[in-house]
């Protein structure tokens, strides 16, 4: 079927940038309503910012195999909270670069794992197939995870400097509250999503990458090795999660619902298009500032209007944002349009 | 046929005896930076058997897909029976008569010989949900009354013995023999067939001739067909088009065509003389089956 | 030798789209019956009967609806806990404020309220499917999660969410006992279970599978996408919503809306997918599986004599079910009720070996 949709090209996106007004309207209405003063505003923005950073984070292992593989792996999130664990746990008995590199160590031969266990025998099955067997591992991670490795919540001490600093008390009154530990986990997302950007385009692992995504067959018809490439996408994907989970760790604790608050990638790869790096850290921000504004000033608005009582509104947004995206745009700000042809 | 399609028929100039079925107008198609059909105009009289030939990448199963709706020309118009359409839509064709079968097989692989047939039935069951769920009587004749139809299809293509398998499960001819008996059983009034014989062996390739023309003779139904093989396509056509690049080279009957200059140099190649040489004419660029733009 | 069908020739369609054409399933079926009735409630303890056989009962009826979706017409599905939780939340407004109602009647209003949500969540998947469509019912659980515990209306103003249900009376009598209680569990389980079959072998049914199969031909032959999602996600939902009411009121007594959360969503995909996706019966298989492994973890280290705390029981659990579903996907993919197909057509050719 041809990917053109039926409306006449200069109709064809105003229920993309509808969407985007009531998105940007929204936005802009504490301010403009003075509901709330614009140092608090901006707090809110940069905390929506810096836990987008967090979703990002997560959102680029999954970009990273579903561009390699066409599956989505729905255990990315368990992925994370093993790697921290893992880090927490032995980081209590050898100095933490120890820690990190056996963690490391584990997510790759979980790579392997995967590969030979799962992927393997499940070459040329539908993706449904594959990605409910990713929700399979997930269930796996999960129980092998905290049986092996605890159950309580467990920190990971990076060094980082923790306390929040205030700053520009000229501009807002009281101050704007900045956490430079949220400043270093920006940081390491953008050196990520750089490296990785580089590594599709410019290597030709990258391309095989590319390539197998495309056509597993084809792939393999030009002698594309899809085991040994597999192994190292996953294993990326696991050094990715390490990374996503030390941040995370760092900042929230390593717990059980680190994997739940996870699931939310899917909606930030929605957003963003589920092959494209930078939207995958385009569609983190846009998914944690649009909950955090909306948890901070539309759960009042709600509360009073609709007679619900207050909170929870982070629950739900993120999926029903996605989900209007879905409705204007299927593939995603950056995605690539699939054409189906009979 | 329904009334307003009566009337337009009744307000049709041309001669009755060779009612157009079909009539494509003016169509071009494109698809970013390639050109696929050019501004291309043909019709199909009522039950006649027209082919469309042409080498690879001629534009022909983009044609058949204009026709029933699954792709929509940037320009032109396909005409039903007098009625106009600029754009028609899949489930639309089939409503209106429309059927067709795949180059691929579209065919519904998991489900058996008997539900593919009998989902062809589907746009003329009418039965509520709640009377499907209870199963209760209008709901259970009406199955009857359709499998019997399904039934007779199965019969006329000589397929009962595999009327419960998967169709997945079927060799490549059986499974063209299903395709075709899913399009049969919506009782179209033109049917669009894309390859029908490609991929056979001669024994089925006379098999599926057979089942062709007895469509076109018992059901009367209109036939617009794809074929690479000169053969098949000269032996059981009415009318010939051929496409190239995206351009009608040449229309008419089989034997204006296989005489055309403009054809013989784009695809057919020299014809002997065959006082001299007993072989048939061989197309000078045999296209390879399965493979078409 | 005993499974043949030798003999039983069908003369007529009527015959042969008989639900158990074969002789020998239909006494099964009727032996199956008779025990479910009268075998059982004298056998099994009240244990037993409230324990295992009606949350199964009840799991079976929600994992028929989804399996009417997913397996049948192939769209994905992660928020079916939701639509139970609906049923729930539908019934227990209606039994407060229409006490009156026949709690018959309350059952289809809850499950139509659960089909007109599944309905409004079912929209999207005209446009998108796969991952997408993921999304889209990932949406509607945690919306609906959110609104059972926000907004007071649903709940009758109940703080949190919470609520309570009182005994349920049918005609007059109490369902006190757990009995009682199977007894109309067992009737609502077989007469929708007969519902789905008709379902699956009609048009309807034959038109969720050809979107299944290749959604683009099957619009090409006049079946309207529209039309044939919509009805899955209505029909799956309806049987979510009523599983939801049982759920809650039968199965529960009183619950909040953890009680319907994302994990009662995945655990009903994994019987659908052990069980046997696109199979009514496979879904029975997938109910019991899923009810009874929990038991048997909990049983086993009594029996193997090693004591395991509760947490590491419940990461064991979900080890196994993680390590099952895959092991399903790669060998058996269409689950537990394709190992009994197969184990029954040798039982056809018994005692020759092919």
């Amino acid at each position: 079927m041809l990917a053109a949709p039926r409306l006449p090209p200069l109709r064809a996106h105003w229920p993309l940038l509808t969407l985007a007004t009531v998105l940007a309207a929204g936005l802009a209405a504490p301010l403009a309503t003075g509901a709330a003063a614009p140092g608090f505003y901006l707090e809110v923005l940069l905390g929506g910012l810096m836990s987008g950073v967090l979703y990002s984070l997560v959102a680029l292992g999954l970009v990273l195999i579903y561009k390699s593989s066409g599956v989505y792996n729905f255990a990315q999130g368990a992925m994370v909270l093993l790697a921290a664990l893992a880090t927490a746990r032995l980081s209590e008995v050898m100095p933490l670069p120890a820690a990190i590199g056996a963690a490391l160590l584990m997510m790759v031969a979980l790579a392997w794992l995967v590969e030979r266990l799962v992927l393997r025998p499940l070459i040329n099955q539908s993706p449904m197939a594959v990605f409910m067997a990713t929700l399979g591992i997930l269930y796996f991670i999960e129980g092998f995870g905290q049986l092996v490795l605890g159950n309580d919540i467990y920190k990971v001490d990076l060094g980082l400097p923790k306390d929040p600093v205030i700053v520009a008390q000229r501009w807002f009154e009281g101050g704007v509250l900045i956490s430079p530990e949220d400043l270093v986990a920006a940081g390491i997302a953008a050196a990520l999503v750089a490296v990785l950007a580089l590594f599709f385009q410019r290597t030709a692992t990258g391309c095989a990458l590319r390539a197998v995504a495309d056509d597993q067959q084809a792939g393999q018809a030009i002698g594309i090795p899809l085991g040994r490439i597999w192994f190292i996408v996953w294993s990326v994907a696991g050094f990715v999660a390490l990374v996503a989970g030390l941040v995370w760790g760092s900042k929230l604790g390593v717990q059980f619902s680190l994997a739940e608050v996870a699931l939310k990638a899917l909606p930030v790869v929605i957003l963003g298009g589920l092959t494209s790096v930078p939207g995958a850290i385009v569609g983190g921000l846009i998914i944690g500032v649009g909950e955090k504004m909306a948890e901070v000033f539309l759960s009042p608005v709600l509360a009073s209007g609709l007679g619900v009582a207050g909170g929870g509104v982070e629950n739900w947004f993120a999926y029903v944002l996605a989900l209007l995206f879905l409705l204007v745009r299927p593939e995603g700000l950056f995605g690539e349009r699939n054409i189906e042809r009979v | 046929m329904p009334p307003d399609l009566q009337a337009a028929l009744a307000t049709c100039t041309a001669d009755p005896r060779r009612q157009a079925a079909l009539e494509v107008r003016d169509v071009s198609l494109s698809f970013g930076g390639v050109q696929a059909l050019d501004a291309v105009s043909f019709d199909v009289v009522e039950h006649e058997v027209r082919s469309i030939i042409g080498p690879n990448g001629a534009g022909k199963s983009s044609m058949l897909n204009v026709i029933n709706g699954l792709y929509e020309p940037q320009r032109g118009q396909i005409w039903l029976r007098g009625r106009r359409f600029d754009r028609m839509l899949p489930h639309l064709a089939a409503r209106l008569g429309i059927a067709r079968t795949f180059q691929g097989l579209a065919l519904f692989g998991r489900m058996s010989v008997l539900d593919n047939i009998m989902a062809g039935r589907n746009l003329r069951m009418r039965t509520g949900l709640l009377a499907q769920a209870l199963r209760i009587g209008p709901a259970e004749r009406e199955e009857i009354e359709h499998r019997r139809v399904a039934e007779e299809i199965i019969d006329f293509l000589e397929i009962q013995a595999h009327r419960r398998t998967p169709v997945g499960q079927l060799s490549y001819g059986l499974q063209k023999r299903v395709d075709l008996g899913r399009a049969l059983a919506m009782e179209p009034s033109i049917l669009l067939l894309d390859e029908p014989t490609a991929g056979m062996n001669l024994e089925e390739k006379q098999d599926m001739c057979r089942f062709i023309l007895a469509a076109n003779d018992e059901f009367g139904t209109t036939i617009v067909l794809i074929e690479h093989d000169m053969g098949v396509v000269m032996d059981i056509s009415d009318r010939v088009v051929v496409l190239d690049h995206g351009r009608k080279i040449g229309d008419g009957t089989p034997e204006q065509v296989r005489n055309d200059r403009a054809v013989i140099d784009a695809y057919l190649g020299v014809a002997h003389d065959s006082a001299d040489d007993p072989s048939p004419p061989v197309p000078l660029r045999r296209a390879a089956p399965g493979v078409d733009g | 030798m005993l499974y043949r069908e030798n003999g039983q020739f069908k003369t007529s369609y009527r015959a042969d789209q008989q639900l158990l054409p074969i002789a020998q399933d239909r006494w099964l079926m009727l032996g199956l019956l008779a025990f479910a009735y009268l075998g059982l409630p004298v056998l099994a303890s009240e244990f037993v009967i409230r324990a295992l056989i009606v949350p199964c009962l009840i799991l079976a009826i929600a994992a028929i609806g989804l399996n009417i979706l997913v397996g049948y017409c192939g769209q994905i599905s992660l928020g079916a806990a939701a639509f139970m939780g609906a049923g729930a939340y539908a019934a227990y407004n209606l039994a407060v404020r229409l006490p009156g109602l026949n709690f018959l009647v309350v059952l289809v209003l809850a499950g139509l309220a659960a089909a007109a949500v599944g309905i409004a969540f079912g929209v999207p998947s005209l446009r998108i499917k796969g991952l997408y469509l993921a999304v889209a019912t990932l949406a509607a659980q945690f919306l609906l999660d959110w609104l059972f515990s926000h907004v007071k209306w649903l709940t009758h103003d109940s703080p949190s969410g919470s609520v309570s249900t009182a005994t349920i009376e049918l005609f007059g009598l109490p369902l006190q006992s757990p009995l009682r209680k199977y007894f109309l569990v067992l009737t609502v389980v077989c007469v929708l279970a007969l519902v789905a079959k008709n379902l699956v072998r009609s048009h309807t049914g034959r038109a969720w599978m050809a979107i299944r199969d290749m959604d683009l031909a099957a619009e090409v032959i006049g079946i309207r996408p529209l039309h044939a999602k919509l009805s899955a996600f209505a029909v799956s939902s309806f049987y979510a919503g009523i599983a939801g009411a049982l759920w809650g009121f039968v199965h529960l007594g009183s619950w909040e809306p953890a009680a319907f959360d994302i994990g009662l969503s995945f655990n009903l995909l994994f019987m659908v997918i052990i069980g046997g996706m696109g199979s009514i019966l496979g879904s029975f298989f997938g109910a019991a599986f899923i009810v009874l492994l929990p038991l048997m973890l909990n049983q086993a280290p009594r029996w193997l004599g090693i004591p395991i705390s509760t947490a590491a029981q419940s990461n064991l659990e979900s080890m196994i079910f993680g390590s099952l579903i895959v092991f399903f996907l790669i060998a058996e993919p269409q689950g537990l009720a394709s190992l009994w197909a197969k184990g029954r057509q040798k039982l056809r050719i018994w005692p020759f070996p092919h």
